[in-house]
């Protein structure tokens, strides 16, 4: 009796992921193509210059504690 | 026979190797994303506060080739003359060259964008190279993008006139989600671990212990959570804001907050001005000592372990010098920032206050794309 009461909480809980799932599918994206045409302009770039902000980057890394997760890929340490 | 089914088997892994190889082309052949612009970039760039003057040129070009692949190939170089304040009271003052050299490709497939890129950076007593492999999908009807990193980097470290040398390794791994929300309007989110591992100093830095300067001691070993969230919306025509904050905290016990705000906007067709002041706080870490008290296993005055914080105002300007449209453009471009850094707990010997500088970061350079 268990193993049967398991098995269908086991089947049910796959049928509500299976819901749930295919409540995600009916989310269509709300920004069309020919919308985003204001984000292609410069101004709206998160980085425009890699090597400028590459820059930037070293500076900060070299003279803080932190780092990482700023979106910037980083290069030598240079750190004496 | 055997010679019969030997054969068999190496007809049939040719057979599978080329409709591999088939169907990656026709993949290749389905790509949708946009490879990185074609572009060359010379820049000259200078950094001077708190003694150390750092300055050098920089140049970028990067070229797609096949209509599915980017090639880049980079320069840095950092002239540095150093006098800060450890090494005016500990030292003499000395000057360096550091030279940084990368190379990397793109490569497009459908939605995803893969990259693999490495760079080799060499000054006296350091040598630091790294590889890195990056990959981002577009997904939801080009709304989200979700890309995935990886770093394995090595360092040498030494210092010649006591015979000392060694190792560091680090591994970063990062992951980002950048979402369009609305025709005006997008956000991203950015989260990066790293690792540690070998001689994570200077050898060369001293600190003090009851007054006596000694070799400070780092453990050997650090790992390191960076969480990042950034914003970006047009607010006017041609117009935007942004806003980021970043959280880190290590197992060196440093933790920070990082705050930034900009503005940016263009002045006519040509013109296009940036300004942004950014925040930063950090606590120190747990074996870090202006002057300890105690013998312990491992002690730093490394300041950028300490306490402090610092707050910078800069500004960037883009003047479009040339454009052919659908051809080339020409742009001119400076950048120029001044932070201000305030120490809690790093006493500047000379005058017995905490310490405090100021710091100018300036940048000229010529940006075509093509």
């Amino acid at each position: 009796m268990k193993r049967a009461l398991s098995i269908v909480r086991n089947a049910a809980a796959v049928l509500l992921a299976f819901a749930a799932l295919a409540g995600c599918a009916r989310l269509q994206p709300w920004v069309k193509p020919y919308e985003r045409e204001r984000l292609a302009d410069p101004v709206m770039k998160l980085q425009r210059d890699g090597l400028s902000d590459k820059h930037f980057e070293h500076v900060r890394e070299v003279r803080e504690g932190s780092r990482g997760a700023t979106g910037v890929q980083g290069g030598g340490c240079g750190c004496n | 026979m055997a010679a019969i089914d030997g054969v068999r088997r190496f007809g049939t892994l040719i057979a599978r190797l080329l409709g591999l190889a088939g169907g990656l082309a026709a993949v290749g052949s389905a790509k949708a994303v946009d490879l990185p612009e074609n572009r060359a970039d010379l820049m000259f760039h200078g950094y001077d506060g708190g003694g150390v003057r750092a300055t050098g040129p920089a140049l970028l070009v990067r070229k797609s080739m096949l209509d599915r692949v980017s090639l880049s190939a980079s320069y840095y170089a950092d002239m540095v003359s150093n006098a800060s304040i450890d090494v005016v009271t500990q030292a003499s003052p000395y000057k360096e060259t550091r030279n940084e050299y990368a190379v990397g490709a793109d490569y497009a497939v459908r939605d995803a964008l893969i990259s693999l890129s490495a760079s080799t950076s060499r000054e006296p007593d350091y040598q630091a190279d790294a590889v890195n492999l990056d990959v981002s999908q577009e997904t939801f009807g080009g709304m989200t993008t979700v890309a995935l990193g990886f770093t394995r980097a090595r360092d040498k470290v030494g210092r010649k006139d006591i015979g000392f040398f060694d190792r560091a390794s680090h591994w970063r791994y990062r992951v980002g989600v950048t979402q369009i929300l609305t025709p005006r309007w997008l956000a991203s989110i950015n989260a990066e671990a790293v690792s540690d591992d070998g001689f994570l100093g200077s050898p060369y830095r001293a600190a003090r212990v009851f007054g006596a300067l000694v070799p400070e001691r780092n453990p050997r070993t650090r790992s390191g959570r960076a969480v990042k969230l950034r914003t970006i919306g047009e607010i006017a025509d041609r117009q935007s804001v942004r806003a980021e904050y970043r959280y880190y905290w290590d197992t060196w016990d440093i933790r920070s907050h990082t705050a930034e705000a900009g503005y940016a906007r263009h002045f006519g067709e040509q013109w296009l001005a940036d300004a942004y002041l950014r925040y930063y706080s950090q606590r120190r870490a747990l074996f870090y000592s202006d002057n300890a008290t105690a013998e312990t296993l491992y002690v730093s005055r490394n300041r950028q372990l300490g306490t402090f914080s610092s707050v910078g105002l800069g500004a960037k300007l883009a003047y479009t010098w040339k454009r052919v449209p659908g051809q080339y453009e020409v742009r001119l471009q400076g950048a120029l920032e001044r932070s201000r850094f305030d120490f809690t707990d790093f006493t500047d010997i000379r005058t017995g206050s905490p310490y405090a500088y100021d710091a100018n970061v300036v940048q000229v350079f010529v940006s075509a794309t093509f």
